[in-house]
């Protein structure tokens, strides 16, 4: 028996082409946006598991330091460091601020961490170049995407940083590029008023504005025997902050800031799904439609319903696999192109070919109810 | 005039189509229209007979019947020297297994299926019936070349001229070598010559074959071409003389005629 679904496709070749490309779009958006999603959801994994917390203390009651703004005292460290199980704490700043680019401004988050060993507390999990921060002012290490070079000096509010280290990628929750400066500049980068707010506070005859002694939120770092939520429990009850083990860190980060996205991204595949079946579910009406007439010649001369019905199903199906195949490789080729970090996992690969096969499956359906609805004997007049 | 044909002679094998008693009656009750009451007849194996009559006298009705895709309201119909219809049930489990192995169809148009070449378009009926395909192209090539479309094989239809197309669906209805053959107007879209080629075609494969062919047709230039001739009106189905039929085709002067 010869396959009747493959002539007659390349028979209508263009129309389903065109159907198959604008599908295949369709699919690589989606997928894309799913890749955006997992993108963002590993980039908060490298900041919160990369650091090498165990918990993150911030002000009561805030998620603080990404989601939220958090104020602690610079000191309670200190405190944080006499209770059972905890190894070390180290403060943190975070800010997200513009640096000039040239031709351009750049949003970035600068994290200001105690100088330590490299891959230490706070530190960058990993270093593409140069060395880690060893002074405590003035160096810097900078996230590739920022486009920095090693040895370059960059200027950012009244201090000048000279760039010491490249990291492996660092970025933000929402997708900026992050530098990491000792603390005690980050601190200043944060809390030090600027000279204007100096020279207006002077002109006022406001009282002098000193720097404040504040930071985001202390780092910490447990004995291997301790068990993370009893000491952020005693963290919470003693010291009046909130502290976070990692776990429940990333489940803010990915449920407050990401919770958004992934909403979207839902809704994406929900439409994808629907359009999918409309469009194939149309394409394939319309080239049945247009064969009723031999359809029932077919049917009259002997052939079985099965086998035309075959012949939609397997066309609709075709048509889906080739939406699939388009828009995953076009995913793929654009995946590096794309702004943001777009991660394609193999799971969501297999969902969208389950997708594209089952709503074409289905969408077939309609194409195959009008070919059996056919009435051989309208072959005859 | 018309008149009543003696009986058509007993053959020794059976015949090709043998209908008695046909009755199709559409709808019930007041809306009831009989499209066929209480048809003879019989077709001998190789026999090309003509079934003519006026618009909306039953003749698709009855082909439909014998094409077994519409059943009738009550009657007998056997087809290849087989029951298959008896009363007011078909006796074969799967009418469309019935259709491809004992029934040719040719229509009007030929109805080619435009994505498959000349040769896929004959050869597709014999791989249904389970030949490989290779067997059935070699069979739809030898067909071909009989019709003389044999150098059009690998061609696909829209290629072909109105004439060679419909050579080739003939092709395409005999390639299983069915007892049955029926053709629904298949000279309309012709001129004269290339009608007379496709009566000449029709009657010696039937010859050759055996087939029994039933040929619907109001073309008055065939009506020679055919050994007998079937007239319907109203839904009555009578035998008419071919020459009388000939002299007066414009209105078919027959009485109505009413067999047994
Ligand atoms: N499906 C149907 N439902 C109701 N009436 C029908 C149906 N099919 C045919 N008829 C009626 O049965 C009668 C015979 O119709 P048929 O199509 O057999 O005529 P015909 O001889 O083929 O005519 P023509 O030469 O115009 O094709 C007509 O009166 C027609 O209206
Ligand atoms: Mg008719």
């Amino acid at each position: 028996m010869i396959n009747l679904a493959w002539p007659d496709s390349r028979h209508n070749w263009g129309k389903l082409l065109i159907t198959g490309c604008g599908l295949g779009l369709l699919v690589g958006v989606t997928v894309s946006m799913a890749g955006v999603y997992r993108g963002m959801v590993e980039d908060a994994e490298v900041l919160i598991g990369g650091s090498g917390a165990d918990l993150w203390v911030v002000e009561q009651h805030t998620l603080g330091p990404f989601a939220e703004a958090s104020r602690i005292d610079d000191d309670l460290h200190r405190s944080i460091r006499q209770l059972p199980g905890v190894r070390r704490a180290i403060n943190g700043s975070f800010q997200t601020l513009l640096i000039q680019r040239p031709g351009r401004s750049l949003r970035v988050l600068v994290a200001g961490v105690e100088v330590g060993v490299p891959g230490g507390l706070g530190q960058p999990p990993g270093l593409v170049a140069g060395r880690s921060l060893l002074r405590d002012r003035d160096e810097l290490l900078a996230d590739p995407g920022t486009g920095l070079q090693l040895g370059e000096v960059v200027p950012i509010r009244r201090k000048r940083f000279t760039v010491v280290g490249l990291t492996t990628r660092m970025v933000s929750p929402t997708g900026d590029p992050m530098l990491f400066v000792p603390f005690r500049d980050g601190q200043d980068l944060q809390f030090l008023p600027g000279n204007e707010a100096i020279a207006r506070q002077r002109r006022r005859r406001d009282r002098p504005v000193e720097r404040q002694a504040l930071t985001n939120a202390v780092l910490v770092q447990l004995e291997p025997t301790a068990r993370p939520e009893l000491v952020a429990a005693e963290i919470e009850r003693w010291l009046g902050l909130t502290a976070y083990t990692r776990p429940a860190m990333q489940a803010a980060m990915v449920g407050k800031l990401i919770e958004a996205s992934a909403r979207q991204i839902g809704l994406f595949l929900v439409i994808l799904t629907l359009v999918t079946t409309t469009m194939i579910g149309f394409i394939v009406f319309t080239l049945t439609q247009g064969k009723l007439r031999e359809i029932a010649v077919l049917k009259l001369i002997g052939m079985p319903s099965r086998l035309i019905a075959w012949m939609i199903v397997q066309q609709a199906v075709a048509l889906g696999l080739f939406a699939f195949v388009l828009g995953t490789s076009l995913a793929t080729v654009m995946a590096p192109r794309f702004p943001r970090h777009v991660v394609l996992q193999r799971r969501d690969l297999i969902a969208a070919a389950v997708v594209a096969l089952a709503s074409s499956s289905l969408a077939s359906l309609v194409g195959v109810k009008a070919a059996l609805g056919v009435d051989p004997a309208e072959a005859i007049q | 005039m018309i008149s009543s044909a003696p009986p058509p002679p007993q053959p020794e094998r059976p015949a090709g189509i043998v209908v008695s008693g046909l009755r199709k009656t559409f709808g019930s009750g007041s809306a009831a229209v009989t499209a066929l009451r209480d048809v003879q007849m019989r077709v001998e194996p190789g026999e090309v007979v003509g079934l003519v009559g006026p618009s909306g006298s039953g003749k698709s009705t009855l082909l439909k019947c014998l094409g077994a895709v519409l059943t009738p309201s009550g009657g007998h119909m056997e087809l290849g020297g087989q029951l298959v219809f008896d009363g007011d049930h078909w006796l074969h489990p799967d009418l469309t297994r019935l259709r491809r192995e004992q029934i040719g169809f040719i229509f009007q148009s030929p109805y080619l299926l435009p994505f498959l070449s000349v040769r896929d378009n004959v050869a597709l009926l014999a791989m249904l019936l389970g030949r490989s395909n290779q067997e059935a192209r070699a069979a739809a090539d030898q067909l071909l070349a009989d019709l003389d479309v044999a150098h059009r094989a690998d061609a696909m239809p829209n290629r072909l001229s109105g004439g060679e197309q419909q050579r080739v669906a003939i092709a395409r209805a005999l390639i299983n070598r069915p007892p049955i053959l029926l053709a629904d107007e298949p000279t309309a879209p012709l001129d004269s010559p290339r009608a007379m080629a496709v009566m000449d075609l029709l009657e010696r494969l039937a010859g050759q074959m055996g087939t029994s062919v039933i040929v619907v047709t109001h073309d008055e230039k065939i009506l020679p071409r055919l050994q007998r001739i079937y007239v319907v009106r109203d839904g009555v189905v009578g035998e008419g003389q071919r020459e009388r039929v000939r002299d007066a085709p414009v209105r078919f002067r027959s009485r109505r005629l009413r067999n047994t």
